[in-house]
């Protein structure tokens, strides 16, 4: 099962999302987020020791997330890793059915709940989507031939609003270059800058979903401007939100309108409802009922 | 410049623990460019150890306390040292090992300060780390300086996402190591460095402990 890579071949506006697994075993909140999304989405992120927290294994969840019909990206960091235990994940996670990757730096330790654990940083995100593809070839890191490889679907992520954005895009190139054929982007505000990305990355073959990250109060929106690098919420979305009765509905109703947007002219969709996964469910509807003419992207 | 800090003298106290006469040794070279092991805090440490109720049996300052024949001199014009009950090194780790080393299995050894790191120093009393000595050098492709000390995550791509105006967000005081390299390369006109992709770093050549025997070169009568 590959609906992630069917979808985005077959030109179809895709939709991604995000579920972050539990801080312990009991993964029976976990599942009932992923029962709601299941037939609504292509494929679910499972996060991968997100900000640094030490949580329930990014590749375990998305066995789990396979045993319930739902196409998992396997996020993985190169923090917590080094590149014997990287290749040995990835295969691992091909043999379990797993068939989409998604290859990150990493937060830094010191941002989570284990402050004074070792970095590995053994290698950078644009090596480890190298190092997947040496293995989708059949080749391990170092080139020497493996008894079965992966044919995994390499994704990997930009920050299109990126301050300075040049450092960003020859990185951005550079993924591409190694083999990333997939990128979901940090979180839009600035739809029109966007747009001017989306056409600039047209020359690459490449899919993009544009990150949607679901703005829960004002509160949200100020600390995300001020601690949140590449994202930008504009003043006129955090006044709508301040004069709203009931924010997260206006943030979710702020989500399905930039998820309309991007249906016009990107690939898909990546949306982040950090903990609100349920309202996922609800910013796809709203999407579908302020929809007008369905213009699918590409 | 290896740079040092020194310990707490509560802990210094805890290694000298049950051992009245001490010897002392600073190092005349980084320690005392650093503050922590030159003349004066020789000085300062004798008073402290003192006022606890040790007794000093001598201090020495070395040139360079990481030169084992300067400090075997010390050890042969000085019986104190091999008749005390402890010696204290305010020395970086290397200096420590080396005293250590030559009074071997008769005095314990301690150290009064901790090794941070190899620094360039901006004027006297600032140091900043450059260099992490990986054995293998990328700084002709990153224009001298270097992401894998600099990066908090010793990336060797070019910056990750946590970039925020050009800044580092683990340490927001710090610009991005990656944004300075570009700007650097980008007003050399070599971008085109940046654009090749790095292999990962060949951690063979960091395998410990290393070391470097220079061949003696025969001279000629």
């Amino acid at each position: 099962m590959n609906s992630l890579k069917q979808s985005l071949i077959s030109k179809r506006f895709t939709i991604t999302a995000e579920i972050c697994p539990p801080k312990g075993t009991d993964t029976s909140g976990f599942l009932d987020k992923a029962r709601l999304l299941k037939g609504q989405i292509d494929a679910a992120n499972v996060t991968d020791n997100q900000r640094a927290v030490m949580r329930l294994s990014s590749l375990a969840c998305s066995l789990l997330l396979l045993r319930e019909g739902i196409d998992p990206v396997f996020q993985m960091t190169c923090r917590d890793r080094n590149r014997l235990a990287i290749q040995s994940d990835i295969m691992g996670a091909w043999v379990l059915g797993i068939r989409n990757i998604l290859a990150l730096t990493g937060d830094h330790v010191s941002f989570g709940d284990h402050r004074n654990a070792k970095a590995v940083f053994d290698l950078d995100s644009v090596q480890l989507v190298q190092t997947i593809s040496k293995l989708n070839e059949g080749n391990n890191i170092n080139d020497k031939p493996l008894k079965g490889g992966t044919d995994l679907f390499i994704g990997a992520v930009v920050a299109p609003g990126a301050e300075p954005w040049e450092p960003e895009m020859i990185k951005f190139e550079k993924k591409i270059e190694a083999g990333a054929r997939f990128f979901q982007t940090q979180a839009i505000y600035d739809m029109e800058r966007f747009q001017k990305f989306f056409e600039y990355a047209r020359q690459f073959d490449i899919k993009i979903l544009g990150g949607i990250l679901l703005l829960k109060s004002a509160k949200m929106a100020n600390f995300l401007n001020t601690n949140v690098p590449g994202v930008d919420v504009p003043k006129r979305l955090i006044e709508e939100l301040e004069s709203s009765k009931d924010q997260l509905e206006k943030g979710i109703e702020i989500a399905a309108r930039q998820l309309k947007e991007l249906n016009s002219f990107c690939h898909g969709a990546h949306i982040m409802a950090i903990g609100q996964e349920e309202s996922v469910v609800r910013i796809i509807e709203k999407a579908k009922s302020v929809s007008s003419a369905k213009t699918p992207g590409n | 410049m290896i740079i040092t800090k020194k310990k707490e003298p509560s802990l210094i106290l805890e290694y000298l623990d049950g051992r009245k006469k001490v010897y002392l040794f600073g190092c005349n070279s980084c320690a005392e460019q650093c503050q922590t092991g030159g003349k004066r805090e020789l000085d300062e440490m004798t008073v402290i150890l003192r006022e606890n109720g040790k007794e000093i049996t001598g201090t020495s300052l070395i040139d360079e306390t990481c030169y084992k024949m300067l400090v075997k001199k010390e050890f042969k014009a000085n019986e104190a040292i091999m008749s005390s009950d402890a010696i204290l090194v305010l020395a970086c780790g290397a200096g420590v090992k080396t005293v250590a080393e030559i009074a071997e299995n008769s005095t314990p050894v301690f150290p009064a300060l901790d090794s941070l790191f190899l620094a360039s120093v901006e004027r006297y009393g600032r140091f900043f780390e450059g260099c992490s000595l990986c054995g293998e050098c990328i700084l002709g492709s990153t224009a001298g300086i270097c992401p894998h000390t600099l990066c908090p995550k010793g990336l060797l791509n070019g910056p990750c996402g946590g970039v925020i105006n050009g800044r580092c967000e683990v340490n927001i005081e710090n610009n991005c190591v990656w944004v300075d390299i570009f700007r650097r390369l980008k007003a050399q006109d070599r971008l085109n460095v940046l654009k090749k992709i790095h292999p990962p770093k060949d951690y063979s050549n960091g395998v410990k402990p290393r070391k470097v025997i220079l061949e003696r070169k025969k001279t000629r009568a």
